[in-house]
């Protein structure tokens, strides 16, 4: 399931810092725990959360790695398979494989066929899903911890026995272009973040959207689907995530039992892809759509990703993202919303785990009466000051407090912490690096954050543009809906 | 509960992080399902709490992470709102952490910050709802805010206008997203004339006219302690945890003054297609079904599993979607509101397959009503249903927010030790039965959002 929640949550959330900083942590610091009630606990206190406290990893002769999360608070268990592989892993024209292959996996393998597995989770209570990114793939399943050694020898038969026939390939592949329609097609915002990303990314896949180009998905086929499982899913390129009310030793016995039987049967190599270049010249595209009501401004900044950031630019970066934009009280809320009535809304992220140079990204939706190229000045003139000026001891220390405390909140949720450090072990982390993320957030200070601003910001972002198209009798009002029916 | 919630998600603003990320991962399944009852793995756990003010809560004490979570509700929600003032409840739920007491806009969210405490409010129909998490250490100081954005909120011009030119933002892009429009249309044929066909959100028009003194009103009438509903879970004992309870909630009225809601059947054999220029139609069917309160309502919610439910297996799943590829998301739901009781179904298929799709999702429910399930598929029902309720309880948010429910519902902590019982004594002959009384004969209300002509 796609990060979409049902519930608006205006502020920070745990889901997004979860999406956004994916090396969070995990664990909470005992000291926290028992301090005596201090309203005004400061980041430094936050600093030696023991992330991910109890986790345990091992790795089987096969080359499958294993992290174990126990949390025993309810007798379920979060079972996850991660592939070191994603959409910017496709071959030039075979764009959505990996999605594709992902939809596929539910259809049955030569000992389990006709998607027996999805309906022996589903016979035992449990729910069960998958995921692509652009750098990892993975499947899981949430049940009742009697249920985890039969649910790993199904995920570990799925990783080398899939059966595909024509007749479910078929089928199939429309309900992905339904998938596109639904995610993209219908959806301005949505083709504007594909516009955007395919002129971001000059010459690396991060700019072929993840479920792919229409056109590539209604070629693919069940060989393209098999060549690309042949080459990827195998147990030297994948790494097991079982959290909840588990021991290591139990999961140990069985990962060994299931997974440890199963052959190496590829070597993927080195994930290296074509740097991201950045060609001389503005980039800005304006996408007019009859279906936009409210104009939409995007701006983005390649950047270093966690993996690929020099010292402490990673967490720096993440640091200005929270700052500049990541909540009520951040210099664009403020400035451009509450104090400046620009925009309606505006803030800024950063995508922080991919295995190369990503995006640090703001958006701002103008007020009537304002329109992009204001909300456009006014984020310029936000970052600039930050550039020039730097930031406030205050509004770090709030930045880099609250970003801690998700790692303590993100404790309440085992299939969080799984997702955590699956996605940083699938995006060239480390569980020592999901455990020093802590360390390094409360590292930062000021000067890195303009540091990382001045270098990374001052260079004219990547625009992008959304616009209604005006009415037709209307020339001067554009920008100003009228009346609805 | 709050199923229209989904469509109502703004696009853009701080909502739409969500849905930018959304793009960067495609997942594999369709529609979420709505949690349907709530439900507790710690039956016995449950502490009521009665405090000397007289709020009843409901605890679950967890010293395993030092968090504190609390949900709560005030029955009463946006069929609350008076006629021409549409958005009011909800212009209320984004309202009150905007400023409390001493504390303006700015600085209120500010000494959130510093708390690092987490606060949000949510409207349903029926329902307003509160939700707050802190760790331990902050819990004295975070119940303090709570009090403030419960019982003090300020209602400042500048944040007034503010949240309602994010709502009126959020409301003009519903008006061009075609599952916004099903939504919207759907409820108004359903329920002409009825609160529930009125739009939660309000319109551009009614929302533009809401002023503080309407949003005071709606406070003072629907924050009482008489129809609050509370559960925490989480690092707290029941002695520290009452005088807390009682300083947020204690000093508010003891009744709430509420507009009765008529009890209303939803119009059903209705059939409207909205013309809308998108590559993807978007469908959106419903019928009269169950209240909570009706003694069917359990068999009825084991049918709609085989139908149209949970996990990749119902009827509508393996028809739509595995079997012919109509649409990526395709499912069914039953809407037990206080005052009408609905099953909803909604898909999404390209255009030229939206007869195509319409007229299976018509076969299914005609075969349910004439044939109904057979033994195994009822088997495996059961077995899923009562399988996955621990799932429900895995964190300390998931279970307050379920215990809540379940008090809205009317129920006792002792309902959660029966309820696999009463899935498990649920026989073929009641699942034909229920299905025959809410879909023998009977035509849904159809909505389509598409192309002409589709």
């Amino acid at each position: 399931m796609a990060p979409i929640s049902g519930r608006p949550q205006r502020r920070t959330s745990l889901v997004r810092a979860l999406a956004l900083a994916v090396l969070l942590a995990s664990q909470a610091a005992p000291s926290v725990a028992n301090a005596e009630t201090q309203a005004a606990a400061t980041s430094s206190d936050f600093a030696d959360i023991r992330v991910g406290g109890d986790v345990s990893s091992f790795t089987l002769e096969n080359g499958l790695q294993v992290v174990v999360i126990p949390d025993h608070r309810a007798p379920v268990v979060t079972h996850m398979i991660w592939y070191k592989v994603g959409s910017a892993d496709e071959l030039p024209g075979k764009s959505g494989i990996a999605h594709f292959l992902e939809h596929l996996m539910f259809k049955g393998t030569k000992n389990h066929p006709e998607g027996a597995f999805s309906k022996r989770v589903a016979e035992i209570g449990g729910s069960e899903n998958a995921f692509t990114s652009n750098d990892y793939t993975a499947y899981f399943q949430k049940i009742s911890k009697d249920y985890l050694p039969e649910m790993m020898a199904f995920e570990a038969d799925r990783m080398q026995n899939l059966v595909l026939t024509d007749e479910v390939v078929a089928p199939e592949r429309e309900v992905v272009l339904e998938e596109r329609r639904q995610r993209i097609d219908n959806d301005p915002s949505s083709k504007l973040s594909e516009t955007l990303d395919s002129i971001l990314y000059v010459n690396h896949p991060y700019s072929v959207p993840v479920i792919g180009w229409k056109d590539e998905i209604r070629a693919l086929n069940k060989e393209d689907a098999f060549a690309f499982y042949d080459r990827y899913y195998t147990p030297n390129n994948a790494v097991l995530v079982v959290a909840g009310d588990v021991t290591p030793e139990e999961v140990r016995a069985n990962a060994e039992a299931t997974y440890g039987k199963l052959q190496r049967r590829a070597e993927p190599g080195e994930r290296t892809r074509p740097k991201t270049q950045t060609p001389p010249g503005a980039r800005e595209v304006t996408l007019v759509d009859e279906q936009v009501n409210q104009p939409i401004l995007r701006q983005a900044w390649l950047v270093p990703s966690y993996t690929v950031a020099e010292g402490n630019e990673g967490a720096s970066l993440d640091v200005l993202a929270q700052i500049l934009g990541g909540g009520a009280t951040s210099r664009l809320y403020r400035e451009l919303v509450v104090e400046g009535g620009i925009a309606s809304s505006a803030g800024s992220w950063y995508q922080s785990t991919a295995l190369d140079d990503t995006r640090f990204m703001i958006y701002g939706v103008p007020r009537d009466g304002k329109d992009l190229n204001d909300v456009s000045a006014a984020i310029r003139a936000t970052v600039d000051d930050i550039i020039e000026n730097g930031v406030g001891e205050e509004e770090l220390e709030r930045a880099k407090k609250g970003m801690l405390a998700e790692a303590v909140y993100a404790q309440d949720s085992q299939s969080t912490l799984a997702r955590i450090f699956g996605a940083a072990l699938t995006t060239g982390g480390t569980i020592e690096s999901v455990q020093q993320w802590p360390r390094q957030i409360a590292s930062v200070t000021a000067r890195d954050v303009q540091e990382v601003a001045r270098k990374y910001l001052s260079d004219a972002p990547v625009t992008a543009n959304l616009l209604g198209s005006p009415p037709p009798a209307a020339s001067e009002a554009a920008g100003k809906s009228g009346k609805k029916s | 509960m709050r199923l229209f919630a989904r469509a109502d998600m703004a696009a853009e603003g701080r909502h739409s992080l969500f849905r930018q990320l959304g793009n960067g991962i495609a997942g594999l399944a369709g529609l979420m399902l709505v949690a349907l009852y709530p439900f507790s793995a710690n039956a016995t756990e449950i502490q009521e709490v009665t405090t000397p003010a007289g709020i009843n809560a409901w605890l679950v004490e967890d010293h395993t992470v030092p968090i504190v979570a609390i949900d709560f509700a005030f029955q009463g929600g946006s069929a609350q709102d008076p006629e021409g003032k549409e958005g009011l409840v909800n212009l209320l739920s984004r309202s009150l952490d905007e400023g409390a007491g001493d504390l303006d806009s700015q600085a209120f969210q500010a000494r959130m910050e510093d708390l690092v405490m987490q606060l949000s409010f949510d409207e349903g129909r029926d329902a307003f709802y509160g939700s707050m998490r802190t760790l331990t250490p902050n819990a004295t100081d975070a119940f303090e805010m709570l009090r403030l954005a419960v019982t003090e909120p300020r209602f400042d011009d500048e944040a007034i206008n503010r949240m309602k030119t994010q709502t009126i933002s959020g409301l003009r892009q519903d008006l061009k997203d075609p599952d916004a429009i099903a939504a919207r249309r759907w409820s108004e044929l359903a329920f002409p004339g009825h609160p529930y066909g009125r739009p939660s959100k309000g319109t551009e028009e009614t929302v533009s006219k809401l002023a503080p003194a309407d949003l005071k009103m709606m406070h003072e009438r629907l924050f009482a302690r008489g129809n609050l509903k509370v559960a925490v879970v989480g690092d707290i004992d029941a002695a520290t945890l009452i005088p807390l309870l009682d300083k947020v909630f204690g000093a508010l009225p003891a009744a709430p003054d509420l507009t009765p809601v008529p009890e209303v059947e939803p119009k059903s054999g209705i059939v409207e297609a909205v013309a809308f220029n998108v590559p993807q139609t978007s469908i959106r069917f419903g019928l009269p079904a169950l209240k909570r309160s009706d003694p069917d309502f359990i068999p009825a919610f084991v049918m709609n599993h085989i139908l149209g439910g949970g996990s990749f297996s119902s009827w509508l799943y393996e028809e739509v979607r595995e079997k012919r590829g109509l649409a990526y998301s395709v499912g069914s739901y039953l809407v037990p509101f206080d005052h009408a009781g609905l099953l909803m179904g909604a898909t999404g298929t390209r255009a030229e397959k939206a007869g195509e799709t319409l007229k299976i999702i018509d076969e299914q429910l005609t075969r349910m009503a004439s044939d109904g399930p057979s033994e195994e598929e009822l088997a495996k029902a059961k077995s899923y249903l009562t399988g996955s309720y621990a799932l429900r309880f895995d964190t300390s948010g998931k279970i307050a927010n379920q215990l809540v429910g379940l008090q809205l519902e009317g129920f006792g902590p002792d309902y959660i030790e029966n309820r696999n019982a009463t899935i498990e004594a649920v026989t073929l002959d009641q699942v034909k039965a229920v299905a025959k009384r809410i879909l023998d004969g009977k035509k849904p209300t159809v909505v389509t959002v598409g192309p002409k002509g589709a």
